[in-house]
């Protein structure tokens, strides 16, 4: 895939954030315990007016503001979610006229649980490999959602990021990049369901941990690399602890997964959390810097990347949009009345 | 009575086991004891299973059948028994074995305990486990066995001056001798303060002082003592079986620190092997929480009542001390899938006995007990057990 890679990225987060204690202390939980067990201190919550279409519009325009593509030369958008507004009537077409990519262009709305945003940089990737499109455009946003007490309330969040996909002026290439797939339910959401389920610990060993080594190993066996070679590390993370395991295990460092570690400070944004992770590192990488990146979605898949960032960063407006971490740090708390209000908790008729 | 030999032990690793069915486990546990034990299939006389609720936890029922069939038995017809009694179970079908042979109906049967206790929630689980309490007067108020255990623990508190120190001094030394089985469950030492800074589940109890939900099956193979050394020269005796019953119910007990149960199977076992407690090298008790294991070695006579606690905080019970106890790991690092636990407990016991404990051996261990406790105290089982 020689050229072939990133152009431009663009990320979104909600402003406002819940804390871990405020949830625990409306359902008689401990906190602060529950804190330290998930590694998640906040999360962030998306107000009334923001969904899975807002935050992706938001990302995408954050993307095309750092770049000089034209939307006209963007012939494929894929927007990976499992909050898209609508069951039937595609995220992937208000975005498109919102940035007005429209209308020669491909859309299709992706879920793969929390690795539907990668799937699209891997489709984007091969349509503008077989010359298809010039450049692609691939989303991962989610207002993620929780029962009112259940373990997930504590993590799920809302917030995405975008990536341009294409051979001219690329900010960093994508060398190798494969998946590992099986028929593993640990989490899902049946049609017309409100909230998801999944398996409690189940979730852990024989899912995420699994699909994350076995693909990272294939990825790094594919690009004939070691952990030590890389710069930086994002793995997917459904709370602050599964990343820092994971790495462990594959024998990266925290130092090599700090940058794009936000889930301690947003929670777990889904299909955004890679993604906002990939946005992260990018805001602070240099020319030569190396990147490696596993995401992981429940049902189960983990999509693997191996990237080296290029001079062309250099040239990239990436002051033209906040960073990750602006985006973290411009907050707002919220009780969780007002947060029941936000995430529509409240029922009436 | 004819005297009973136990001749083969086969475990599984006990664990969240994702990967093994509720039929491998038990097929994987009793074909190792059945291989340790070098029988074949059409020298087995009959079959016991403990399984305390493979209906709920797997939705399968009709367990005795299933076992003799994953094991490759369908073909010789062997009588196979599901026995129940909540984590008991297991502790019943070793009972059940015994008797059958010491009765000369049987000359060589093979028993297992199985549970597979991870394909539901957590939740489901605590509330399939609270099923073995009295569902009318326990159950219905919402007393699951933490409750019912933390209000032992209280009241032992109370009455003696146990402490939380010395119940987390339990936890701490069952997974010091967990960290040395490789069939454990948890295979890490912990640390005092780890215990003690750990979740509350049920006050005193935290996190540490109860045993995990695990998936596992255990298997013995027992047979007439006299026809043992046809076919190995590691039999191990079992010397006595007791068993007893007491209320259902926590609050019927005439104390609710002392498992009558457990007094009583005791009392009939030592009877039966002509020995006292001091006579007894090591010992595997139930301690599906801390407080459990406490209460069992003062009810079992190791120790006077009210006096577990500092025994526990003097060592006592330690790999190295004078009497020690859960050299597995007890339920608590090694793990307790229900049904299995009174089985594996019998595995444990002849390991020592044999010698084959490797690092967690118990030097000069020539007389063991296996005790095991269904609900809060209703059924209890105690196995002695001699070198020969």
């Amino acid at each position: 895939m020689k050229g072939i890679g990133i152009v431009s990225y663009g990320s979104n987060i909600p402003r406002y954030r819940i804390k871990a204690e405020e949830i625990a202390s409306v359902w008689g939980k401990d906190g602060e315990s529950i804190s330290k067990g998930l590694g998640i201190n906040e999360k962030s919550v998306p107000s009334v007016d923001q969904d899975t279409a807002t935050i992706s519009v938001e990302a995408a325009r954050a993307a095309l503001r750092r770049c000089s593509v034209d939307p006209q030369e963007i012939g494929a958008i894929y927007v990976g979610s499992e909050s898209h507004p609508y069951a039937v009537k595609p995220t992937g077409t208000i975005v498109g006229e919102a940035i007005g990519a429209t209308p020669d262009l491909m859309v299709a709305d992706y879920e793969f649980a929390c690795k539907a945003g990668t799937a699209g940089i891997q489709s984007c990737t091969a349509l503008v490999k077989a010359d298809l499109v010039k450049y692609g455009l691939a989303i991962g946003a989610d207002t993620s959602q929780a029962a009112p007490g259940d373990a997930l309330e504590f993590s799920a969040s809302a917030g995405g990021g975008a990536f341009i996909i294409g051979r001219d002026n690329v900010i960093a290439t994508i060398n190798h990049t494969c998946s590992f797939t099986t028929d593993t339910p640990d989490f899902w959401r049946r049609a017309e369901r409100k909230y998801p389920a999944h398996g409690g610990r189940f979730t852990g060993a024989p899912a995420y941990f699994k699909h994350i080594t076995s693909c990272a190993t294939n990825i790094m066996k594919m690009a004939g690399t070691k952990p030590e070679d890389y710069d930086y590390a994002i793995f997917h993370q459904p709370n602050g602890k599964f990343p820092i395991k994971v790495a462990k295990m594959l024998g990266f460092t925290y130092d090599q997964i700090k940058q794009g570690l936000l889930a301690p400070y947003i929670g777990n944004t889904y299909s955004g959390a890679t993604m906002i992770g990939l946005a992260s590192v990018l805001d602070v990488a240099k020319p030569g810097d190396r990147v490696f990146l596993t995401s992981y979605g429940s049902g189960a898949g983990s999509d693997g990347f191996d990237i080296t960032v290029t001079d062309k960063i250099k040239d990239l407006a990436r002051e033209n949009a906040p960073t990750v971490a602006q985006m973290v740090e411009d907050k707002e708390y919220i009780d969780y009345g007002t947060y029941a209000k936000f995430t529509d908790l409240l029922y009436w008729e | 009575m004819r005297d009973v030999a136990v001749i083969g032990v086969g475990l599984t690793k006990f664990g969240e086991l994702w990967d093994k069915s509720f039929r491998q486990l038990t097929a994987e546990a009793g074909s190792k004891a059945i291989f340790d034990a070098g029988i074949e299939g059409k020298e087995i006389d009959a079959m016991y299973v403990g399984s305390m609720s493979s209906g709920r936890f797997v939705g399968q029922e009709h367990v005795g059948a299933l076992v003799a069939d994953a094991s490759g038995f369908s073909h010789v017809h062997i009588p196979s028994t599901r026995v129940e009694g909540a984590c008991a179970s297991g502790g019943l079908a070793v009972r059940e074995g015994y008797l059958s042979i010491a009765s000369g109906m049987n000359d060589v049967v093979v028993v297992g305990g199985v549970e597979k206790m991870n394909d539901v929630s957590g939740n489901a689980a605590t509330e399939t486990l609270a099923t073995a309490a009295d569902q009318e007067w326990e159950a219905f108020f919402g007393a699951t066995f933490p409750a019912l255990y933390a209000m032992i623990a209280t009241k032992h508190m109370h009455d003696y001056g146990t402490t939380k120190e010395q119940l987390a001094q339990v936890a701490v030394k069952n997974h010091a001798n967990g960290a040395l089985n490789p069939y454990a469950q948890y295979q890490r030492e912990i640390k005092l303060e780890t215990v003690l800074n750990a979740t509350t589940v049920a006050y005193p109890l935290g996190l540490f002082d109860c045993s995990p939900v695990t998936d596992g099956a255990a298997s013995v193979v027992l047979c007439a003592a006299d026809k043992a050394k046809e076919y190995t020269d590691k039999a191990v005796k079992i010397i006595a079986s007791g068993q007893a019953s007491d209320t259902l119910s926590l609050h019927g007990r005439r104390d609710i620190c002392t498992l009558d149960s457990t007094v009583y199977a005791a009392k009939m076992a030592y009877k039966q092997a002509n020995l006292t407690p001091k006579d007894i090298d090591l010992a595997e008790v139930h301690d599906c929480f801390t407080i459990a294991e406490i209460c069992a070695i003062e009810d079992l006579g190791f120790v006077e009542k009210g006096q577990g606690g500092k025994a526990v905080e003097n060592k006592i019970t330690t790999l190295d001390g004078s009497l020690p106890v859960n050299t597995s790991g007890g339920l608590k690092a090694k793990g307790h899938p229900v049904g299995a636990t009174g089985v594996a407990q019998i595995v444990e016991i002849a390991l020592q006995l044999r010698g084959d404990a490797e690092k967690r051996q118990v030097n000069d261990a020539r007389i063991g007990l296996a005790h095991n406790v269904g609900g809060s105290g209703a059924t209890c089982t105690v196995h002695i057990m001699e070198a020969v």
